[in-house]
């Protein structure tokens, strides 16, 4: 096998990757998003279909227009991308110092820390998510130990709240945000810092013009490896925030689901797919050009 | 040689400081006066790069003070020195543009944007570089890094500038260079450079004074001549330069010095040890004659004896490589003053080595 043949099979398993995991189903919830619901099975029309009259394409915007003249979904969008960003700067607040750490420690201990920001993923997440609900309900672990301590007189309210929420999206999207930011931090050269302090900078201020500068490609990766999955995760607003957080997961959930409307529950999936890549593809464009 | 006290500058008193088991520093005492350019010159790990650090407040000794103008500044952290660094990696700010760079220790002071525009313009000047201001540290070469990383260590006038092997990064032709101005600088502004190097040519061609450091001591101080003409030791003697070692028995001492004797040479030097006593003398291989031996007969002083080994050609001249009858080498080298391509003498043929009398060095250790 000639070397060129080999490199076009080499370059061909990624690309027949990305053809059957994320082109076709691409396609498939393009076709039902321009469908319309019916009964049966599947709950739906396809645009492309067989009529009387023979094969025709009747393409329905119907689902789109929908998503636009109902508040619900807008609000539901816009409340995901409110929760995702809190959780991410949460995050990147709370992995930052812990990065910086790591990548400050001594060379051998970095591999060990880094396992244990690891380590949570060795345990279901699901697991993970339902033990926060022992800790956080009424008779849970923490209002046991503020009540044993007489710092509170009843079980204050904690599981299904906004606190809840952001406590279980952070603890979930942490080590997200922890390890681009390492990547990055350990990669700056220590010298740069050295001669900073050479140059009369506190440490302080060596940290603000020095090393948070030139963190902020990894501040952008971590925050995005964070919002990005935030933004449609179902499971931890589900199981841990209140009943007002109609977030877009549930909302895609339901329409699935229950509502059996595959069209509207395509659209929607449609929209965030967009609303998320288009300000990364502009970045990465800006970006480029500079 | 030391600086006349009053006019000690820089001081440094008893400095230790060890890395684990190693002594990076083991009881350093320099004096320094303002003004010099003075070179720290070592094999790597020697301690001279961490001597410089702790000057910098970059390391802190585990023992011994350094003084700069009568104030002791051991204590005092990096930052708050009046000391600034030109960094081996030159450690420019990749983020920032060079007029950034220069700015940036001028900013931490807090002065006037307008005089640190001027201040800027004027350091950019002094490395020629004037109209890069706007450039990343990534769109310039080597030796404009090299510049910028200067002028960022000058811009804030430090009394005293210390520079890392401020040059190694650079081609040869451009080091050369680099080193003639570097000189041109510092006699410019006046302020008081210490230079580190492994690069003994780099030391001698720059320095006012030098001192070679060899496992955390300073072996010996002094301007460049004096070290190379008088080294002290054998470490000395071999770092700066090349040196022949050869040791005899002195066999006779008086009026006009000591007689050394080995197998196959002949030395008289200056000093007066004891007859019997075993010495190592050092000869540079361009003091060293070479003729082809006229005819067998014990060697004259400072003369020796042996068999031509092996020639060099090293364009500027040759290297002859000689054992003497006792196994002992020599290497002679000779300039090339005349376009000669032949070297004289062929190999394995006997030759008679000479010299003059203030060729051989004594070492003391």
């Amino acid at each position: 096998m000639s070397a060129q043949a080999l490199r076009r099979l080499v370059l061909a398993v990624p690309a027949l990757w990305m053809a059957a995991f994320f082109l076709a189903p691409f396609a498939i919830l393009l076709t039902i998003a321009f469908g319309q619901v019916s009964e049966g099975l599947p709950p739906y029309t396809p645009p492309l279909r067989q009529t009387p009259e023979g094969w025709r394409f009747v393409p329905s915007a119907e689902s789109f227009a929908l998503l636009l003249e109902d508040p619900f979904y807008i609000e539901a969008l816009l409340r995901s991308f409110r929760v995702a960003a809190v959780s991410a700067a949460l995050c990147l607040l709370l992995g930052y110092p812990m990065a910086l750490a790591i990548a400050r420690a001594p060379e051998r201990a970095r591999m060990q820390l880094l396992l244990l920001v690891m380590l949570p993923f060795w345990t279901s997440f699901l697991l993970r998510i339902t033990a926060w609900i022992g800790i956080l309900q009424d008779q849970g672990w923490l209002n046991a130990a503020l009540l044993a301590l007489g710092v509170i007189a009843e079980p204050i309210p904690l599981l299904y709240s906004e606190f809840a929420l952001y406590l279980g999206m952070t603890y979930g999207y942490l080590p997200f945000a922890v390890l681009p930011l390492y990547a990055s931090l350990s990669r700056q050269d220590p010298d740069l810092l050295q001669a900073a302090a050479d140059l009369g900078a506190t440490p302080f201020r060596a940290f603000l013009q020095v090393t948070l500068p030139l963190s902020l490609p990894g501040l952008l990766a971590a925050f995005l490896l964070v919002f990005i999955p935030a933004a449609g995760e179902f499971v931890i607003p589900e199981l841990l925030g209140g009943p007002s957080a109609q977030l877009v997961g549930r909302v895609l959930w339901t329409e699935f689901f229950q509502n059996r409307d595959w069209p509207l529950a395509s659209a929607l999936a449609l929209a965030l797919l967009v609303l998320l890549v288009a300000p990364i593809v502009l970045l990465q464009r800006r970006l480029g050009g500079a | 040689m030391n600086p006349p006290r009053d006019k000690t500058f820089l001081r440094v008193e008893g400095l230790r400081k060890r890395f684990g088991a190693t002594a990076a520093l083991d009881g350093v005492e320099l004096e320094i006066a303002e003004g010099e350019l003075f070179a720290l010159l070592g094999g790597s790990g020697c301690g001279k790069s961490t001597l410089l650090r702790c000057l910098a407040g970059l390391e802190q000794p585990d023992a011994g003070r350094v003084l700069l103008a009568g104030q002791d500044i051991t204590a005092m952290p990096a930052f708050a020195r009046p000391v600034n660094m030109m960094f081996q990696s030159y450690a420019l700010f990749p983020h920032m543009d060079v007029a950034g760079n220069i700015a940036f220790g001028l900013r931490q002071d807090r002065l006037p944007k307008r005089d640190i525009a001027e201040r800027v313009a004027a350091m950019l000047s002094l490395v020629q570089l004037e109209g890069f201001g706007g450039r990343r540290p990534s769109q310039l070469s080597g030796g404009q890094r090299a510049r910028v990383a200067l002028a960022r260590a000058l811009a804030k006038r430090p009394r005293l500038l210390l520079l890392d092997e401020p040059l190694s990064a650079l081609d040869r032709n451009l080091r050369e260079a680099m080193q003639r101005e570097l000189v041109g600088i510092q006699a410019r502004t006046g302020t008081t450079f210490v230079v580190v190097t492994h690069d003994q040519q780099e030391a001698m061609a720059m320095a006012t004074r030098l001192a070679v450091m060899d496992r955390g001591r300073l072996v010996q101080v002094g301007r460049p001549a004096e070290v190379y003409e008088q080294p002290n030791s054998r470490f000395v003697a071999e770092f700066l330069g090349a040196a022949n070692i050869l040791e005899g028995t002195v066999t006779a001492s008086g009026a006009e010095g000591q007689h050394i004797a080995g197998p196959g040479f002949g030395i008289l030097a200056a000093g007066s040890a004891a007859p019997g006593a075993q010495v190592a003398v050092a000869i540079r291989p361009e003091r060293l004659r070479l003729e082809r031996a006229p005819m067998p007969a014990p060697p004259a002083p400072n003369q020796a004896r042996g068999t031509l080994r092996g020639v060099a050609y090293r364009g500027e001249g040759f290297t002859f490589h000689v054992v003497l009858e006792g196994g002992a080498e020599l290497r002679v080298s000779q300039p090339n003053q005349r376009r000669v391509t032949e070297a004289p003498v062929a190999p394995g043929e006997p030759v008679l080595v000479s010299w003059d009398d203030e060729a051989p060095v004594v070492l003391t250790s």
